[in-house]
C-alpha cells in the first residue's frame, strides 16, 4: 500500500473513533440532542471505501451514518454543528444524525429506515449509466437490511439492470439488539446474493487493505460501466445500537475478541510495520484529529440554534 | 390547436412532449413497454423507457434516487393502491429528503397511478386514496378531471421540482375532450370554476366534477344556479377560489370519491368552516364515498359511492329545499 494512501487511511479513521467518542461524551451530557448511533469499531469499512471515492461519486448510508459522512468529506464542523441541532449543521439542524446530507461532496443521505437507502442507490446509479461519465454509487447498510424486502427488489433490479453500484455490507452480526441468528439461516451476505451472478466477496472488515484492495477492483470495473458488486465486510459494533442502549445483549467474549481486532489499533500496527508510517506519527495524528474535534465542539456550541420561521420555508423546492 | 382526443391519450401526449423536451426525463414502470413497437420505446429507446419487475418499494425508491441525482422520473404504477406497498418511500422519503437535508436536495418525481376504478374490481384495487397523501407536507397531489387538464397537469407534474402523486381516474380514460397540441401546462395550485352559479358552491374532485356538472344541469331546470369547482390539486389547494366562490353563494357541497373520516373533503370543510365560517348561511354538505371498502357487487357498488342524484339531493338540503336526514 502506498504510504500516503496508509496515512489518509488511519487520519480518517482516527477522525472517525475520535468524532464518534466525543458524540458520545455530548450525548451523555445532553449537549446532543435525539437518537444517535456510533460506528465505532466500523471504521476502517468508511475510510477504505469512501476514500476511494470522488466528490461526484455518490454515497447512501443508513442510521449510522456519522462515519461515512465524515469518510466521503463531510466536515466534522458541520457534521457536529448538525448533531447539537444548530442553524450551521450540514441540514441546519433540520436532519440530525441519522439524515445526514453533503451533496457538495457526493454523499446523498442518510435514512433512518433500515434498507430504505437501497433503491435510492440504485436510481443515483441509473443515472450514472445514462450519464456514462463513469461515476458510481455506493451504498451501506448492515446484515439487519438483508432480511428487508428493500433488498431483494433492489439487488435484482440492479443485476438485472446492470447499474453501477456496489452495495457495502457492514455484516456486525447484529441487527439492532439482536443476533444474525436470529434474523436469517443464511450466514454471510454474499450466499444472499449469489443466484444473482454478480460478483461478490466477503472479507474481514478489522482488516483494512483488504477492504481498501477488494473496494479497488470492484470500483475499477464499476467505473467502466459494469456492475452491481457486493461487498460483504465482517465487523463489530463495539457500542450499543444506540447510545444509552443497556446491552443486555452483549457478550464479553465477543468482546474481548473483537478489542484485539480493532481495526484502529491493527491498522496502526500494520502501519509501523510496513514501514507506512514512522513511529510516533499514529500518536501525532490522534493529536491533530482531536484539537480538530475540539475545534467542530466549539464551533457548533458558538452557533446558534435555528430560526424557527425557516421551519415552513424548506418545504417545497420552488 | 385543440383536437378531441381520450383522456388516457392526453396524459400519454404530456409524457411524450415532456421526454422529447428533456432528456433527463424517464419513464419506467411494471408493463409499460410491452414490445419494442411502443411509441415511447421508438422514440425515447430502452433506456429512458424501462420496464420493470412487480417491485413497487425499489420502483419508487430508484425514483427518488433518480431525482436526487437531477433526472426526472415518471414511474408508472397502475394502481394507486401498489403505492401503499411502498409508503416510506411515497410519504417517508420523497417528500421528507429535501427538507430533512436543509433544503439541499431536491425530488422531481412523478409517481403515475389510476383511481377509483369501481367497475367490479373490488376492493384493494379501486379505492380513491389520495386523501391521505394531503397528511404528507411536500407531496403534491393532481388529480385531472378533464383531457385537456390530465395532459397539463401531467407536464406540470413533470417540470416541478417536488415529488407529485398524479392521479388519474380509471372510470374516465376513455371520456374524449379537446386538448391543446405540443407543450400545454396548467399550473398546480389554480382552480378550475367549471361552471358559474350564484346559489350554492359545489366543490368536487376528480371524476365527481362530472357527476357535479351533471347534478349543476338538474338543479338549473329548477331554477338553483349551482358553482362548480374544481381544485385540480389537492395539493397544493387552491382555497382562495373555494372561499370566494362560499363568500357570493354562502353555502357549500363537496362531493369527493373517496371515503370521507380523514379524507380529502374533511379537510376542505375544515379550511372553509375555519375560515369562511362568517359567510356559510347553512351547514357545509360532504357528499362521499360511505366509510367502507368498496363491495365486488355492482348495485353495492354503487350504493357506496357518490353520484348525480346524492350531489342535488344534498344541494338542495343546504338550500333549506329538502329534508336533512337525522
Amino acid at each position: 500500500m502506498d504510504r500516503d494512501v496508509a496515512q489518509a487511511l488511519l487520519r480518517t479513521m482516527w477522525r472517525i473513533r475520535l468524532f464518534e467518542e466525543r458524540v458520545g461524551q455530548l450525548k451523555r451530557n445532553l449537549q446532543v440532542h435525539g437518537l444517535i448511533h456510533l460506528s465505532i469499531g466500523g471504521e476502517g469499512v468508511a475510510a477504505a471505501v469512501c476514500g476511494q471515492l470522488r466528490d461526484d461519486d455518490a454515497v447512501y448510508s443508513g442510521h449510522r451514518a456519522h462515519g461515512h459522512a465524515i469518510a466521503k468529506g463531510a466536515p466534522m464542523t458541520a457534521v457536529m454543528a448538525e448533531l447539537m441541532g444548530r442553524e450551521s449543521g450540514i441540514c441546519h439542524g433540520l436532519g440530525g444524525s441519522m439524515h445526514l446530507v453533503d451533496t457538495e461532496h457526493g454523499f446523498m443521505g442518510a435514512t433512518g429506515v433500515v434498507g430504505g437507502n437501497l433503491p435510492l442507490a440504485l436510481g443515483t446509479a441509473l443515472t450514472q449509466r445514462l450519464k456514462g461519465t463513469g461515476q458510481v454509487t455506493v451504498v451501506f447498510f448492515g446484515d439487519g437490511a438483508v432480511q428487508a424486502g428493500y433488498f431483494s427488489e433492489s439487488i435484482n433490479l440492479a443485476a438485472l439492470w446492470e447499474l453501477p453500484v456496489v452495495f457495502v455490507c457492514e455484516n456486525n452480526g447484529m441487527a439492532e439488539f439482536t443476533s444474525r441468528e436470529e434474523h436469517s439461516t443464511i450466514d454471510r451476505v454474499s450466499d444472499v446474493v449469489a443466484p444473482y451472478g454478480f460478483e461478490r466477496t466477503t472479507v474481514n472488515g478489522s482488516d483494512v487493505p483488504a477492504v481498501y484492495d477488494t473496494f479497488e477492483q470492484f470500483l475499477a470495473k464499476a467505473r467502466a460501466g459494469k456492475g452491481p458488486y457486493l461487498l460483504e465486510c465482517v465487523t463489530y459494533r463495539r457500542r450499543g445500537h444506540y447510545e444509552g442502549d443497556p446491552e443486555k445483549y452483549r457478550d464479553p467474549a465477543a468482546e474481548r475478541e473483537w478489542a484485539e481486532r480493532d481495526p484502529l489499533a491493527r491498522m496502526t500496527e500494520r502501519a509501523v510495520e510496513e514501514d507506512w508510517i514512522e513511529g510516533g506519527a499514529a500518536e501525532m495524528i490522534a493529536r491533530e484529529t482531536r484539537e480538530e474535534i475540539e475545534e467542530a465542539v466549539r464551533f457548533a456550541r458558538d452557533s446558534p440554534f435555528p430560526d424557527p420561521d425557516i421551519a415552513p420555508t424548506l418545504v417545497y423546492a420552488k | 390547436m385543440a383536437r378531441e382526443i381520450p383522456y388516457i391519450a392526453a396524459v400519454q401526449e404530456a409524457i411524450r412532449v415532456e421526454m422529447e423536451r428533456d432528456p433527463t426525463v424517464v419513464f419506467y414502470g411494471q408493463d409499460v413497454a410491452p414490445s419494442d413497437e411502443d411509441p415511447l420505446v421508438q422514440a425515447f429507446g430502452r433506456e429512458r423507457v424501462r420496464v420493470s419487475p412487480i417491485s413497487e418499494t425499489a420502483e419508487i425508491g430508484m425514483a427518488v434516487g433518480l431525482a436526487l441525482a437531477g433526472y426526472r422520473p415518471v414511474v408508472e404504477l397502475l394502481m394507486a393502491e401498489f403505492m401503499l406497498v411502498a409508503m416510506n418511500q411515497v410519504v417517508n422519503e420523497a417528500p421528507r429528503l429535501r427538507y430533512m437535508s436543509g433544503g439541499q436536495v431536491k425530488v422531481p418525481a412523478v409517481f403515475k397511478a389510476g383511481y377509483g376504478f369501481t367497475a367490479g374490481w373490488a376492493g384493494q384495487h379501486t379505492g380513491s386514496i389520495y386523501g391521505m397523501f394531503m397528511g404528507f407536507p411536500g407531496l403534491k397531489i393532481a388529480l385531472p378531471a378533464t383531457p385537456a387538464d390530465a395532459k397539463g397537469l401531467m407536464a406540470t407534474a413533470i417540470r416541478d421540482d417536488n415529488p407529485v402523486c398524479y392521479l388519474i381516474n380509471y372510470l374516465m380514460v376513455l371520456e374524449p375532450g379537446d386538448v391543446p397540441e405540443g407543450e400545454y401546462v396548467v399550473p398546480f395550485g389554480e382552480a378550475a370554476i367549471r361552471r358559474e352559479g350564484g346559489d350554492v358552491t359545489i366543490v368536487a374532485t376528480g371524476w365527481t366534477v362530472g357527476r357535479a356538472l351533471a347534478a349543476a344541469e338538474t338543479l338549473a331546470r329548477d331554477g338553483i344556479q349551482a358553482e362548480v369547482i374544481d381544485p385540480r390539486t389537492l395539493n397544493p389547494l387552491d382555497t382562495a377560489t373555494i372561499l370566494s366562490s362560499v363568500a357570493k353563494t354562502g353555502r357549500l357541497v363537496i362531493a369527493d370519491q373517496g371515503t370521507r373520516h380523514g379524507g380529502a373533503s374533511a379537510v376542505i370543510a375544515a379550511e372553509v368552516a375555519e375560515h369562511g365560517f362568517g359567510s356559510l348561511k347553512a351547514p357545509i354538505a360532504q357528499v362521499t364515498a360511505l366509510d367502507v371498502t368498496v363491495p365486488y357487487s355492482e348495485p353495492m357498488e354503487a350504493y357506496v359511492l357518490p353520484n348525480e342524484e346524492k350531489i342535488a339531493l344534498s344541494v338542495r338540503q343546504v338550500l333549506g329545499e329538502a329534508p336533512v336526514a337525522a
